[in-house]
Protein backbone atom coordinates (compact mmCIF):
# COMPACT_ATOMS: atom_id res chain seq x y z
CA UNK A 1 0.00 0.00 0.00
CA UNK A 2 1.51 3.06 -0.86
CA UNK A 3 1.68 5.78 1.72
CA UNK A 4 2.21 9.72 1.55
CA UNK A 5 4.71 10.82 4.27
CA UNK A 6 7.74 13.49 4.96
CA UNK A 7 10.88 12.57 3.94
CA UNK A 8 12.14 12.50 7.46
CA UNK A 9 10.11 9.55 8.07
CA UNK A 10 11.63 7.66 5.31
CA UNK A 11 13.49 4.21 6.36
CA UNK A 12 16.91 3.27 5.82
CA UNK A 13 17.86 2.08 2.64
CA UNK A 14 14.12 2.59 1.06
CA UNK A 15 13.02 4.19 -2.19
CA UNK A 16 10.48 6.77 -2.79
CA UNK A 17 9.29 9.03 -4.80
CA UNK A 18 8.20 13.37 -4.19
CA UNK A 19 4.91 13.79 -3.94
CA UNK A 20 5.29 17.78 -3.48
CA UNK A 21 7.29 19.95 -1.47
CA UNK A 22 5.08 21.82 1.03
CA UNK A 23 7.72 24.82 1.42
CA UNK A 24 8.11 28.41 -0.76
CA UNK A 25 10.19 30.86 -1.70
CA UNK A 26 14.21 30.75 -1.68
CA UNK A 27 13.79 27.07 0.13
CA UNK A 28 11.62 25.90 -1.98
CA UNK A 29 13.65 26.96 -5.26
CA UNK A 30 16.88 25.72 -3.52
CA UNK A 31 15.58 21.83 -3.45
CA UNK A 32 14.08 22.21 -6.86
CA UNK A 33 17.52 23.10 -7.78
CA UNK A 34 19.03 20.02 -6.58
CA UNK A 35 16.52 18.23 -8.77
CA UNK A 36 13.47 17.57 -5.94
CA UNK A 37 10.64 17.76 -8.10
CA UNK A 38 6.94 15.78 -8.38
CA UNK A 39 7.66 12.41 -9.37
CA UNK A 40 12.07 12.41 -8.45
CA UNK A 41 12.84 9.35 -6.83
CA UNK A 42 14.98 9.43 -3.96
CA UNK A 43 16.73 6.39 -1.27
CA UNK A 44 17.48 7.29 2.00
CA UNK A 45 20.90 6.49 2.65
CA UNK A 46 22.28 7.12 6.29
CA UNK A 47 21.66 9.12 9.07
CA UNK A 48 24.09 9.07 11.89
CA UNK A 49 21.78 10.28 15.03
CA UNK A 50 18.00 11.03 15.42
CA UNK A 51 17.44 14.65 15.05
CA UNK A 52 20.67 14.94 12.38
CA UNK A 53 21.29 15.51 9.47
CA UNK A 54 20.45 12.43 6.88
CA UNK A 55 21.96 11.66 3.65
CA UNK A 56 19.49 10.71 0.40
CA UNK A 57 20.81 9.89 -2.80
CA UNK A 58 19.28 12.53 -5.27
CA UNK A 59 19.18 12.16 -9.22
CA UNK A 60 22.80 10.69 -8.87
CA UNK A 61 24.06 13.01 -5.75
CA UNK A 62 24.49 12.59 -2.39
CA UNK A 63 22.79 15.13 -0.73
CA UNK A 64 22.64 15.30 3.17
CA UNK A 65 18.61 17.32 4.71
CA UNK A 66 18.10 18.58 7.68
CA UNK A 67 15.31 17.32 9.63
CA UNK A 68 13.26 20.64 9.49
CA UNK A 69 13.90 20.86 5.44
CA UNK A 70 12.92 17.09 4.97
CA UNK A 71 9.79 17.25 6.97
CA UNK A 72 8.83 19.77 4.67
CA UNK A 73 9.27 17.37 1.54
CA UNK A 74 6.18 15.08 1.36
CA UNK A 75 6.93 11.28 -0.73
CA UNK A 76 5.46 8.64 -1.22
CA UNK A 77 6.56 4.94 -1.23
CA UNK A 78 5.69 1.68 0.11
CA UNK A 79 6.89 1.98 4.14
CA UNK A 80 7.35 -0.85 6.50
CA UNK A 81 5.70 0.15 9.59
CA UNK B 1 54.31 45.56 10.42
CA UNK B 2 50.68 46.02 9.70
CA UNK B 3 51.28 44.79 6.46
CA UNK B 4 53.63 41.90 7.86
CA UNK B 5 50.26 41.32 10.20
CA UNK B 6 47.41 41.50 7.88
CA UNK B 7 49.76 38.82 5.31
CA UNK B 8 50.41 36.89 8.09
CA UNK B 9 46.58 36.55 8.37
CA UNK B 10 46.05 35.85 4.97
CA UNK B 11 48.11 32.91 5.45
CA UNK B 12 46.19 31.68 8.28
CA UNK B 13 43.07 32.37 6.05
CA UNK B 14 44.27 30.52 2.70
CA UNK B 15 40.47 31.44 1.65
CA UNK B 16 40.92 35.18 2.29
CA UNK B 17 43.86 35.49 0.04
CA UNK B 18 42.02 33.50 -3.35
CA UNK B 19 39.17 36.41 -2.66
CA UNK B 20 41.32 39.10 -4.13
CA UNK B 21 40.22 39.03 -7.93
CA UNK B 22 42.39 39.71 -10.38
CA UNK B 23 40.92 41.72 -12.79
CA UNK B 24 42.45 41.14 -16.54
CA UNK B 25 40.82 43.35 -19.25
CA UNK B 26 41.29 42.46 -23.68
CA UNK B 27 44.10 44.71 -24.92
CA UNK B 28 42.82 44.30 -28.39
CA UNK B 29 39.52 43.21 -29.96
CA UNK B 30 40.88 39.91 -30.93
CA UNK B 31 41.12 38.92 -27.41
CA UNK B 32 38.74 36.07 -25.98
CA UNK B 33 37.06 36.69 -23.04
CA UNK B 34 36.10 33.40 -21.27
CA UNK B 35 33.68 32.97 -18.24
CA UNK B 36 34.62 29.40 -16.77
CA UNK B 37 30.67 28.27 -14.96
CA UNK B 38 29.81 25.14 -13.57
CA UNK B 39 28.02 22.83 -10.51
CA UNK B 40 30.06 23.47 -7.09
CA UNK B 41 32.41 21.17 -6.76
CA UNK B 42 33.23 19.63 -10.47
CA UNK B 43 36.79 20.74 -10.58
CA UNK B 44 36.48 24.10 -12.54
CA UNK B 45 39.06 25.50 -10.57
CA UNK B 46 41.20 22.36 -11.71
CA UNK B 47 39.86 23.06 -15.32
CA UNK B 48 40.90 26.65 -15.09
CA UNK B 49 44.45 26.41 -13.43
CA UNK B 50 45.27 23.59 -15.84
CA UNK B 51 44.35 25.97 -18.16
CA UNK B 52 45.59 29.21 -17.41
CA UNK B 53 48.61 27.40 -15.12
CA UNK B 54 47.70 29.38 -12.04
CA UNK B 55 47.67 27.74 -8.66
CA UNK B 56 44.32 29.27 -7.31
CA UNK B 57 43.62 26.94 -4.49
CA UNK B 58 41.25 24.00 -5.45
CA UNK B 59 39.33 21.68 -3.27
CA UNK B 60 36.43 20.00 -3.06
CA UNK B 61 34.98 21.85 -0.56
CA UNK B 62 32.43 23.85 -2.56
CA UNK B 63 31.88 27.68 -2.50
CA UNK B 64 35.75 28.04 -2.76
CA UNK B 65 35.30 30.89 -5.48
CA UNK B 66 33.50 33.62 -3.83
CA UNK B 67 34.27 36.17 -6.27
CA UNK B 68 35.35 36.11 -9.77
CA UNK B 69 39.19 35.12 -10.29
CA UNK B 70 40.85 35.64 -13.83
CA UNK B 71 43.92 34.09 -15.34
CA UNK B 72 45.24 34.22 -19.29
CA UNK B 73 46.69 32.22 -21.65
CA UNK B 74 47.48 31.85 -25.66
CA UNK B 75 46.87 29.52 -28.23
CA UNK B 76 45.98 29.51 -31.50
CA UNK B 77 47.24 33.12 -31.83
CA UNK B 78 44.73 34.13 -29.41
CA UNK B 79 44.76 35.76 -26.21
CA UNK B 80 42.23 34.07 -23.77
CA UNK B 81 41.16 35.80 -21.01
CA UNK B 82 39.13 33.50 -18.64
CA UNK B 83 37.01 33.94 -15.37
CA UNK B 84 36.31 31.43 -12.85
CA UNK B 85 32.61 32.33 -12.11
CA UNK B 86 31.55 31.25 -7.98
CA UNK B 87 30.06 27.34 -9.02
CA UNK B 88 26.42 27.32 -8.50
CA UNK B 89 23.74 24.90 -9.41
CA UNK B 90 20.97 27.39 -10.49
CA UNK B 91 21.17 30.95 -12.09
CA UNK B 92 18.20 31.86 -10.63
CA UNK B 93 19.64 34.23 -8.21
CA UNK B 94 18.73 33.07 -4.81
CA UNK B 95 21.66 33.09 -3.23
CA UNK B 96 24.82 35.48 -3.49
CA UNK B 97 27.16 32.96 -5.36
CA UNK B 98 24.27 32.97 -7.92
CA UNK B 99 23.80 35.80 -8.96
CA UNK B 100 27.54 36.42 -9.01
CA UNK B 101 27.35 34.26 -11.46
CA UNK B 102 24.46 35.21 -13.72
CA UNK B 103 25.02 38.67 -13.76
CA UNK B 104 28.73 38.34 -15.09
CA UNK B 105 27.05 35.79 -17.67
CA UNK B 106 24.48 38.02 -18.58
CA UNK B 107 26.79 41.69 -18.39
CA UNK B 108 30.29 40.30 -18.05
CA UNK B 109 31.08 40.69 -21.47
CA UNK B 110 32.67 37.10 -22.20
CA UNK B 111 32.28 36.37 -25.62
CA UNK B 112 31.90 32.48 -24.76
CA UNK B 113 30.87 30.45 -21.62
CA UNK B 114 32.76 27.04 -20.87
CA UNK B 115 30.40 24.90 -18.22
CA UNK B 116 32.34 22.64 -16.48
CA UNK B 117 29.97 19.44 -15.77
CA UNK B 118 30.75 16.42 -13.58
CA UNK B 119 30.14 13.32 -15.63
CA UNK B 120 29.29 11.22 -12.36
CA UNK B 121 26.09 13.25 -11.98
CA UNK B 122 26.10 14.84 -15.34
CA UNK B 123 21.99 15.26 -14.81
CA UNK B 124 22.03 17.83 -11.84
CA UNK B 125 24.75 19.35 -13.97
CA UNK B 126 22.71 19.88 -17.01
CA UNK B 127 20.66 22.03 -15.64
CA UNK B 128 22.81 24.86 -15.27
CA UNK B 129 24.02 24.17 -18.98
CA UNK B 130 20.08 24.43 -19.83
CA UNK B 131 19.88 27.84 -18.12
CA UNK B 132 23.60 29.09 -19.78
CA UNK B 133 22.06 28.21 -23.09
CA UNK B 134 19.42 30.14 -22.71
CA UNK B 135 21.11 33.37 -21.50
CA UNK B 136 24.18 33.37 -24.46
CA UNK B 137 24.12 30.68 -27.42
CA UNK B 138 27.71 31.22 -26.87
CA UNK B 139 28.14 28.71 -24.80
CA UNK B 140 30.16 25.28 -24.58
CA UNK B 141 30.13 22.53 -21.94
CA UNK B 142 33.15 20.44 -21.02
CA UNK B 143 32.48 17.22 -19.44
CA UNK B 144 35.06 16.65 -17.06
CA UNK B 145 36.26 13.75 -14.36
CA UNK B 146 35.81 11.36 -17.06
CA UNK B 147 38.52 8.64 -15.27
CA UNK B 148 36.23 8.80 -12.31
CA UNK B 149 33.18 7.89 -14.57
CA UNK B 150 34.71 5.81 -16.16
CA UNK B 151 36.09 3.81 -12.71
CA UNK B 152 32.33 3.45 -12.05
CA UNK B 153 31.43 2.68 -15.25
CA UNK B 154 29.74 5.14 -16.67
CA UNK B 155 29.37 5.61 -20.70
CA UNK B 156 28.74 8.93 -21.70
CA UNK B 157 27.84 9.82 -25.16
CA UNK B 158 28.82 13.27 -25.95
CA UNK B 159 27.91 13.30 -29.52
CA UNK B 160 24.39 12.72 -28.52
CA UNK B 161 24.36 15.93 -25.75
CA UNK B 162 25.78 17.78 -28.80
CA UNK B 163 22.71 17.08 -31.20
CA UNK B 164 20.17 17.02 -27.78
CA UNK B 165 21.94 20.75 -26.55
CA UNK B 166 23.00 22.33 -30.13
CA UNK B 167 26.01 23.54 -28.52
CA UNK B 168 29.55 21.99 -28.59
CA UNK B 169 30.56 19.55 -26.34
CA UNK B 170 33.97 18.00 -25.13
CA UNK B 171 35.37 15.26 -22.76
CA UNK B 172 37.98 15.91 -20.31
CA UNK B 173 40.36 14.97 -16.80
CA UNK B 174 41.49 17.88 -15.80
CA UNK B 175 43.81 16.21 -13.21
CA UNK B 176 46.02 14.77 -15.54
CA UNK B 177 45.78 17.05 -18.34
CA UNK B 178 44.07 14.90 -20.77
CA UNK B 179 41.63 16.77 -23.03
CA UNK B 180 42.38 20.57 -22.47
CA UNK B 181 43.76 21.06 -25.64
CA UNK B 182 40.43 20.26 -27.27
CA UNK B 183 38.87 22.91 -24.84
CA UNK B 184 40.55 26.35 -25.94
CA UNK B 185 39.62 24.87 -30.01
CA UNK B 186 36.01 24.53 -28.44
CA UNK B 187 36.13 27.66 -26.95
CA UNK B 188 37.52 30.16 -30.00
CA UNK B 189 34.99 27.81 -32.48
CA UNK B 190 32.04 28.91 -30.25
CA UNK B 191 33.10 32.52 -29.83
CA UNK B 192 33.33 32.84 -33.73
CA UNK B 193 30.18 30.82 -34.93
CA UNK B 194 27.13 31.12 -33.17
CA UNK B 195 25.98 27.85 -32.10
CA UNK B 196 22.66 27.32 -32.83
CA UNK B 197 21.42 26.02 -29.24
CA UNK B 198 18.22 23.89 -28.36
CA UNK B 199 16.04 25.34 -25.77
CA UNK B 200 13.72 24.08 -23.72
CA UNK B 201 10.31 24.44 -24.36
CA UNK B 202 8.12 25.56 -21.18
CA UNK B 203 4.43 24.66 -21.21
CA UNK B 204 1.91 26.34 -23.44
CA UNK B 205 0.75 29.93 -21.36
CA UNK B 206 4.03 30.37 -20.68
CA UNK B 207 5.76 30.43 -24.01
CA UNK B 208 2.92 32.31 -25.74
CA UNK B 209 3.91 35.38 -22.80
CA UNK B 210 7.16 34.76 -23.80
CA UNK B 211 6.56 34.95 -27.49
CA UNK B 212 5.02 38.57 -27.25
CA UNK B 213 8.00 40.29 -25.48
CA UNK B 214 10.62 38.32 -27.05
CA UNK B 215 10.56 41.08 -30.64
CA UNK B 216 10.85 43.91 -27.45
CA UNK B 217 14.40 43.10 -26.94
CA UNK B 218 17.48 43.39 -29.13
CA UNK B 219 18.12 39.78 -31.76
CA UNK B 220 21.62 38.46 -31.00
CA UNK B 221 22.65 39.87 -28.08
CA UNK B 222 23.50 38.99 -24.50
CA UNK B 223 21.49 38.40 -22.50
CA UNK B 224 18.96 36.98 -24.90
CA UNK B 225 15.46 38.34 -25.57
CA UNK B 226 14.30 34.88 -24.74
CA UNK B 227 16.01 34.85 -21.56
CA UNK B 228 15.08 38.38 -20.76
CA UNK B 229 11.34 37.47 -21.70
CA UNK B 230 10.95 35.30 -18.90
CA UNK B 231 12.42 36.80 -16.69
CA UNK B 232 10.32 39.64 -17.22
CA UNK B 233 7.40 37.66 -16.48
CA UNK B 234 8.73 36.78 -12.71
CA UNK B 235 7.97 39.41 -9.98
CA UNK B 236 10.63 42.70 -9.93
CA UNK B 237 11.72 41.39 -6.54
CA UNK B 238 13.49 38.62 -7.78
CA UNK B 239 15.87 40.80 -10.78
CA UNK B 240 19.26 41.88 -9.12
CA UNK B 241 20.66 44.94 -9.35
CA UNK B 242 22.05 44.58 -12.56
CA UNK B 243 19.26 43.09 -14.76
CA UNK B 244 17.30 45.81 -12.85
CA UNK B 245 19.61 48.57 -14.79
CA UNK B 246 19.82 46.82 -17.78
CA UNK B 247 16.37 46.80 -18.49
CA UNK B 248 15.38 50.19 -17.26
CA UNK B 249 18.32 51.71 -19.48
CA UNK B 250 16.27 50.04 -22.46
CA UNK B 251 15.06 53.02 -24.81
CA UNK B 252 11.73 50.89 -25.12
CA UNK B 253 11.01 50.06 -21.69
CA UNK B 254 7.43 51.62 -21.50
CA UNK B 255 6.67 48.99 -24.45
CA UNK B 256 7.92 46.59 -22.75
CA UNK B 257 6.43 47.21 -19.31
CA UNK B 258 3.17 47.84 -21.38
CA UNK B 259 3.44 44.73 -23.10
CA UNK B 260 4.75 42.96 -19.63
CA UNK B 261 1.35 43.46 -17.93
CA UNK B 262 -0.35 41.91 -21.56
CA UNK B 263 2.27 38.75 -20.78
CA UNK B 264 1.18 38.62 -17.45
CA UNK B 265 -2.46 38.48 -17.76
CA UNK B 266 -2.39 35.68 -19.99
CA UNK B 267 -0.51 33.96 -17.69
CA UNK B 268 -3.26 34.36 -14.57
CA UNK B 269 -5.59 33.45 -17.36
CA UNK B 270 -4.28 29.97 -17.07
CA UNK B 271 -3.63 29.94 -13.29
CA UNK B 272 -0.31 30.15 -13.37
CA UNK B 273 0.45 32.46 -10.05
CA UNK B 274 4.58 33.57 -9.71
CA UNK B 275 5.36 31.08 -7.39
CA UNK B 276 3.76 28.17 -9.93
CA UNK B 277 5.54 30.02 -12.59
CA UNK B 278 8.68 29.25 -10.62
CA UNK B 279 7.83 25.97 -10.43
CA UNK B 280 7.12 25.76 -13.68
CA UNK B 281 10.32 27.17 -15.28
CA UNK B 282 12.59 25.24 -12.61
CA UNK B 283 10.68 21.47 -13.14
CA UNK B 284 10.76 21.79 -16.85
CA UNK B 285 14.54 22.18 -17.03
CA UNK B 286 14.91 19.32 -14.42
CA UNK B 287 12.64 16.88 -16.65
CA UNK B 288 14.41 17.93 -19.50
CA UNK B 289 17.55 17.44 -18.41
CA UNK B 290 16.74 13.66 -16.87
CA UNK B 291 15.19 13.28 -20.71
CA UNK B 292 18.61 14.23 -22.73
CA UNK B 293 20.35 12.25 -19.70
CA UNK B 294 18.41 9.04 -20.47
CA UNK B 295 19.63 9.58 -24.01
CA UNK B 296 23.42 10.71 -23.28
CA UNK B 297 24.42 7.87 -21.01
CA UNK B 298 24.77 4.86 -22.69
CA UNK B 299 25.74 2.92 -19.43
CA UNK B 300 25.84 2.69 -15.80
CA UNK B 301 23.62 4.09 -13.07
CA UNK B 302 24.19 6.59 -10.21
CA UNK B 303 24.23 4.16 -7.69
CA UNK B 304 26.75 3.99 -4.84
CA UNK B 305 28.62 0.56 -5.20
CA UNK B 306 28.35 -1.30 -1.40
CA UNK B 307 31.99 -0.50 -0.88
CA UNK B 308 31.28 3.22 -0.46
CA UNK B 309 28.49 2.37 1.53
CA UNK B 310 30.36 0.15 3.67
CA UNK B 311 32.88 2.97 4.20
CA UNK B 312 30.00 5.22 4.75
CA UNK B 313 28.35 3.25 7.45
CA UNK B 314 31.71 3.64 9.66
CA UNK B 315 32.90 6.99 8.57
CA UNK B 316 29.02 8.46 9.74
CA UNK B 317 28.19 5.32 11.75
CA UNK B 318 26.23 6.44 14.87
CA UNK B 319 29.33 5.39 17.46
CA UNK B 320 32.11 4.96 14.73
CA UNK B 321 31.99 8.31 13.44
CA UNK B 322 33.34 10.42 16.89
CA UNK B 323 35.68 8.25 17.17
CA UNK B 324 37.07 7.78 13.76
CA UNK B 325 37.21 11.57 13.15
CA UNK B 326 39.28 11.96 16.47
CA UNK B 327 41.62 9.35 15.38
CA UNK B 328 42.10 10.89 12.01
CA UNK B 329 42.32 14.46 13.39
CA UNK B 330 44.99 13.43 16.28
CA UNK B 331 47.33 11.68 13.56
CA UNK B 332 46.90 15.02 11.56
CA UNK B 333 47.97 16.89 14.54
CA UNK B 334 50.81 14.80 15.02
CA UNK B 335 52.09 14.55 11.85
CA UNK B 336 52.35 18.12 11.53
CA UNK B 337 53.74 19.19 15.28
CA UNK B 338 55.92 16.15 14.90
CA UNK B 339 56.85 16.92 11.34
CA UNK B 340 57.40 20.50 11.93
CA UNK B 341 60.07 20.21 14.70
CA UNK B 342 63.23 19.89 12.43
CA UNK B 343 62.84 22.98 9.63
CA UNK B 344 61.42 24.93 12.21
CA UNK B 345 64.97 24.13 14.80
CA UNK B 346 66.94 24.74 11.39
CA UNK B 347 64.75 27.89 10.57
CA UNK B 348 65.89 29.55 14.05
CA UNK B 349 69.12 28.59 13.76
CA UNK B 350 69.44 30.08 10.45
CA UNK B 351 67.51 33.27 11.72
CA UNK B 352 69.80 33.51 14.71
CA UNK B 353 73.22 32.78 12.71
CA UNK B 354 71.88 36.16 10.36
CA UNK B 355 71.09 38.19 13.19
CA UNK B 356 74.74 37.44 14.94
CA UNK B 357 76.15 38.42 11.39
CA UNK B 358 74.36 41.50 11.32
CA UNK B 359 75.02 42.52 14.26
CA UNK B 360 78.71 42.13 13.65
CA UNK B 361 78.15 44.43 10.73
CA UNK B 362 75.90 47.13 12.26
CA UNK B 363 78.48 47.18 15.14
CA UNK B 364 81.37 47.54 12.75
CA UNK B 365 79.72 50.83 10.98
CA UNK B 366 79.30 51.63 14.60
CA UNK B 367 75.47 52.55 14.49
CA UNK B 368 74.22 53.49 17.81
CA UNK B 369 73.06 50.85 20.60
CA UNK B 370 69.58 51.34 20.73
CA UNK B 371 68.92 51.56 16.72
CA UNK B 372 70.95 47.58 17.17
CA UNK B 373 69.27 46.50 19.97
CA UNK B 374 65.51 48.29 18.62
CA UNK B 375 66.11 46.24 15.23
CA UNK B 376 67.72 42.84 16.00
CA UNK B 377 66.52 42.61 20.08
CA UNK B 378 63.11 43.19 18.66
CA UNK B 379 61.48 43.54 15.47
CA UNK B 380 63.54 40.82 13.97
CA UNK B 381 64.10 38.44 16.89
CA UNK B 382 60.04 38.38 16.97
CA UNK B 383 59.60 37.85 13.05
CA UNK B 384 61.80 35.42 13.01
CA UNK B 385 60.62 33.52 15.71
CA UNK B 386 57.24 34.10 13.90
CA UNK B 387 58.49 32.76 10.45
CA UNK B 388 60.17 29.52 12.08
CA UNK B 389 57.48 28.59 14.31
CA UNK B 390 54.45 28.92 11.72
CA UNK B 391 55.82 28.06 8.53
CA UNK B 392 57.35 24.52 8.68
CA UNK B 393 53.87 23.49 10.38
CA UNK B 394 51.66 25.27 7.77
CA UNK B 395 53.79 23.41 5.01
CA UNK B 396 52.62 20.36 6.33
CA UNK B 397 49.17 21.06 7.88
CA UNK B 398 47.93 22.08 4.39
CA UNK B 399 48.69 19.49 2.03
CA UNK B 400 47.51 16.97 4.70
CA UNK B 401 44.18 19.16 4.64
CA UNK B 402 43.99 19.18 0.77
CA UNK B 403 44.48 15.49 0.94
CA UNK B 404 41.20 14.95 3.04
CA UNK B 405 39.65 17.33 1.58
CA UNK B 406 40.07 15.06 -2.08
CA UNK B 407 39.48 12.24 -0.22
CA UNK B 408 36.03 13.84 0.56
CA UNK B 409 36.02 12.90 4.31
CA UNK B 410 35.19 16.74 5.05
CA UNK B 411 31.68 16.79 3.73
CA UNK B 412 31.31 13.39 5.97
CA UNK B 413 32.78 15.84 9.21
CA UNK B 414 30.21 18.59 8.56
CA UNK B 415 27.77 15.95 8.58
CA UNK B 416 28.69 14.35 11.25
CA UNK B 417 28.67 17.48 13.89
CA UNK B 418 25.85 19.56 12.24
CA UNK B 419 23.67 18.77 14.78
CA UNK B 420 25.82 19.99 17.60
CA UNK B 421 26.79 23.10 15.84
CA UNK B 422 23.45 23.49 14.80
CA UNK B 423 22.56 24.30 18.40
CA UNK B 424 25.75 26.88 18.62
CA UNK B 425 23.85 28.59 15.65
CA UNK B 426 26.60 27.88 13.21
CA UNK B 427 26.42 24.79 10.79
CA UNK B 428 28.70 21.68 10.41
CA UNK B 429 30.25 23.03 7.48
CA UNK B 430 32.15 25.54 9.66
CA UNK B 431 33.63 23.06 11.95
CA UNK B 432 36.55 22.60 9.96
CA UNK B 433 37.30 25.52 8.46
CA UNK B 434 37.28 27.13 12.10
CA UNK B 435 38.71 24.44 14.50
CA UNK B 436 41.03 22.75 12.29
CA UNK B 437 43.12 25.24 11.49
CA UNK B 438 43.02 27.11 15.05
CA UNK B 439 43.24 23.72 17.10
CA UNK B 440 47.05 22.88 15.08
CA UNK B 441 48.00 26.69 15.98
CA UNK B 442 46.81 26.21 19.49
CA UNK B 443 48.83 22.99 20.23
CA UNK B 444 51.52 24.46 18.36
CA UNK B 445 51.58 27.27 20.69
CA UNK B 446 51.81 25.77 23.83
CA UNK B 447 54.39 23.10 22.87
CA UNK B 448 56.70 26.08 22.07
CA UNK B 449 56.23 28.29 24.50
CA UNK B 450 56.97 26.15 26.84
CA UNK B 451 59.95 25.11 24.91
CA UNK B 452 61.16 28.94 24.45
CA UNK B 453 59.41 31.90 25.83
CA UNK B 454 62.42 34.23 27.18
CA UNK B 455 60.54 37.21 26.48
CA UNK B 456 57.23 38.87 27.61
CA UNK B 457 57.30 40.45 24.05
CA UNK B 458 57.72 37.18 22.58
CA UNK B 459 54.92 35.87 24.62
CA UNK B 460 52.40 38.58 24.39
CA UNK B 461 52.68 38.93 20.33
CA UNK B 462 52.44 35.05 19.77
CA UNK B 463 49.45 35.52 22.48
CA UNK B 464 48.16 37.98 19.77
CA UNK B 465 48.57 35.74 16.67
CA UNK B 466 47.33 32.61 18.15
CA UNK B 467 44.15 34.22 20.35
CA UNK B 468 43.20 37.03 19.23
CA UNK B 469 43.34 36.35 15.33
CA UNK B 470 41.19 33.80 16.02
CA UNK B 471 38.45 34.99 17.81
CA UNK B 472 38.07 37.86 15.37
CA UNK B 473 36.95 34.47 13.20
CA UNK B 474 34.66 33.47 16.04
CA UNK B 475 33.05 37.39 16.04
CA UNK B 476 32.92 37.33 12.36
CA UNK B 477 31.07 33.88 12.15
CA UNK B 478 28.91 34.57 14.99
CA UNK B 479 27.63 38.25 13.48
CA UNK B 480 27.28 36.60 10.16
CA UNK B 481 24.65 33.73 11.17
Amino acid sequence: MEHIFPMTKMDKNTKAWVERLNCSGSMRRRLQDIGLIEGTRVECLFRRVKGGPTAYLIRGAVIALRPADSDQILVAGRRSI
Amino acid sequence: MKRFLSHLHEKLRPEAANNKAMLLQKESPEDLLIAIGGNPNVGKSTVFNALTGMRQHTGNWSGKTVSTACGECRRFGKRYILTDIPGTYSLFAHSAEEEVARDFLCFGGADAALIVCDATCLERNLNLVLQTMEITPHTAVCINLMDEAEKRGIRIDPLSLERRLGIPVTTCTARSGKGLDSILALLKETAEHTPEPVLPRYTEPIEEAASLLEPLFPKDSVPSARWLSLRILEPQESWTEQLRKYIFSMPNQEEIFRTAKKAQLILEKNNISPEELQDQLTSCLVRTSEDICCEAILSGCSCISPRYRKLDSILTGRFTAIPFMLILLALVFWLTISGANVPSELLSQGFSALEAWMIQFFQSIHAPSWLISLLFEGIWRVLSWVVSVMLPPMAIFFPLFTLLEDLGYLPRIAFNLDKPFCKARACGKQALTMCMEKYMLFLNWILKTIKNYNSLVLFSFSLFVYFVMPLSDFYMIYKTV
